[in-house]
């Protein structure tokens, strides 16, 4: 998921690209047409894109570190296995992701530098940690519900590569948001205590999950410049909005309590209205100083290191082998 | 932590039999049979395919898009390749 990164810091102001490609580039985003990898484009929207699908791409790799934790104490084997699909469909966005920001010129191997040495960031909610069972359902539920509401519209994104893995990304969403939702409705259908269990999932992770769309609109300081370059279609806040309004009734129909005493309906606007986040945490936890944060790069860097062995023989013996070949 | 980078695959995929293989996005392998391997999970985990290419992605030779003006031009003044040039009076069928 999760598009955070747009809104931390961009370096400089464009320079140095001449007005009449410039013209010719914002004439082609205004028409709607895609941008693909060898077009022409201003340095400050590839790097804009590179930040955040590379923040993107960190952020389902880091992302499999929380639910990975369940995988060997998930309740039955029918949970067990969608757990592991789900786990393996997060590397795969990452994946294509990594790929994507690749077609900008940037090299993989940079951008796992970037994420190892903690110079990336990726999206604050996977520095929480999962307690319970219960958490597996509210990541699925609420964190990939959260998701969906952020990547749907990046699948009309100006730029062809990150559009079109959105496009597979959205598809397989869709999944792991259901199997989150019936996670928590066996629990909320369960013994009294189960259904405990999947309120307290609830109520650590609402707010962290309203937190993923990124800070408030008159404090995001590079919405404009990304909605200008149809990179971004709607605001952090509108997306906020919309995931409170859809998810606001599924909490009731599992009846379990969204944990905010300020939340109500209001019945003029059509929308729910909802008590204001606490920024203080998550800027600290962009910071690194969330519950999980050294949790999370040293397992990643142990993941790296551990695996120099297999990368080093498989290019070892590609060179051994050059003949080899799949058959045709 | 420098490593030696594996090339870069092109992936295609035949969705079933009777359509051409399509290209998917890329992805990263030791060699071609390992590019294989990983298509297979990487792309076609929902039963999306039948048949996968791997191509290196230095192997393809690709047109500019900044010449794509003067490249495509030809075919723009030969409306006469279409069949809805030509006027088709009434009453003849089967044309």
């Amino acid at each position: 998921m999760y598009t955070q990164g747009l809104d931390q810091r961009s370096d400089t102001a464009p320079t140095g690209d001449d007005a009449e490609r410039l013209a010719a580039f914002r004439q082609r985003i205004d028409a709607e047409e895609k941008i693909e990898p060898k077009d022409w484009m201003p340095v400050e929207y590839r790097r804009t894109l590179i930040r955040q699908i590379s923040q993107h791409a960190h952020s389902e790799i880091v992302g499999m570190l929380p639910e990975g934790n369940w995988i060997t104490r998930a309740p039955t084997l029918k949970r067990k296995a969608i757990l592991i699909a789900k786990v393996q469909d997060e590397a795969g966005h990452g994946l294509y992701l990594y790929g994507a920001a690749e077609t900008l010129g940037v090299s993989r191997d940079e951008l796992v530098e970037q994420l190892l040495n903690g110079r990336a960031k990726y999206s604050s909610i996977f520095n929480y940690p999962t307690l319970t069972w219960a958490d597996i359902g509210a990541i699925g539920w609420l964190v990939d519900g959260a998701a969906i509401m952020n990547q749907l519209p990046l699948c009309r994104c100006s730029y062809g590569p990150y559009a079109r893995a959105m496009v597979r990304i959205c598809k397989e969403e869709s999944f792991h948001q259901r199997q989150g939702f019936e996670i928590m409705l066996t629990l909320c259908r369960g013994s009294p205590e189960q259904k405990r269990m999947a309120q307290g999932a609830l109520d650590r992770w609402w707010w962290p999950a309203l937190m993923m769309f990124g800070p408030n609109d008159t404090d995001s300081k590079h919405t404009a410049q990304s909605m200008a370059w149809k990179i971004k279609r709607f605001t952090n806040d509108e997306l906020r909005q919309k995931f409170v309004d859809v998810t606001v009734p599924q909490a009731d129909f599992l009846g379990i309590k969204v944990p905010d005493p300020d939340l109500r309906w209001n019945a003029e606007s059509g929308h729910y209205v909802f008590g204001s986040i606490d920024w203080n945490e998550f800027h600290e936890v962009l910071k690194g100083n969330g519950p999980c944060n050294r949790e999370r790069l040293q397992a990643r860097r142990s993941a790296h290191e551990n695996g120099a062995w297999v990368r080093e023989a498989a290019a070892a013996y590609a060179e051994k082998h050059p003949a080899r070949r799949a058959a045709a | 932590m420098s490593q030696q980078q594996w090339p870069l695959f092109e992936i295609f995929i035949r969705s079933k039999s009777g359509l051409s293989h399509r290209h998917v996005g890329s992805l990263h392998a030791a060699d071609a049979a390992m590019a294989i391997d990983h298509a297979r999970d990487l792309y076609t985990r929902r039963g999306e395919g039948i048949s996968i290419w791997a191509v290196e992605s230095k192997s393809i030779v690709a047109s500019d898009p900044a010449e794509s003006a003067s490249l495509f031009e030809p075919a723009a003044d030969k409306i006469y390749r279409h069949p809805t040039f030509y006027d088709v009076p009434e009453g003849v069928d089967n044309l």
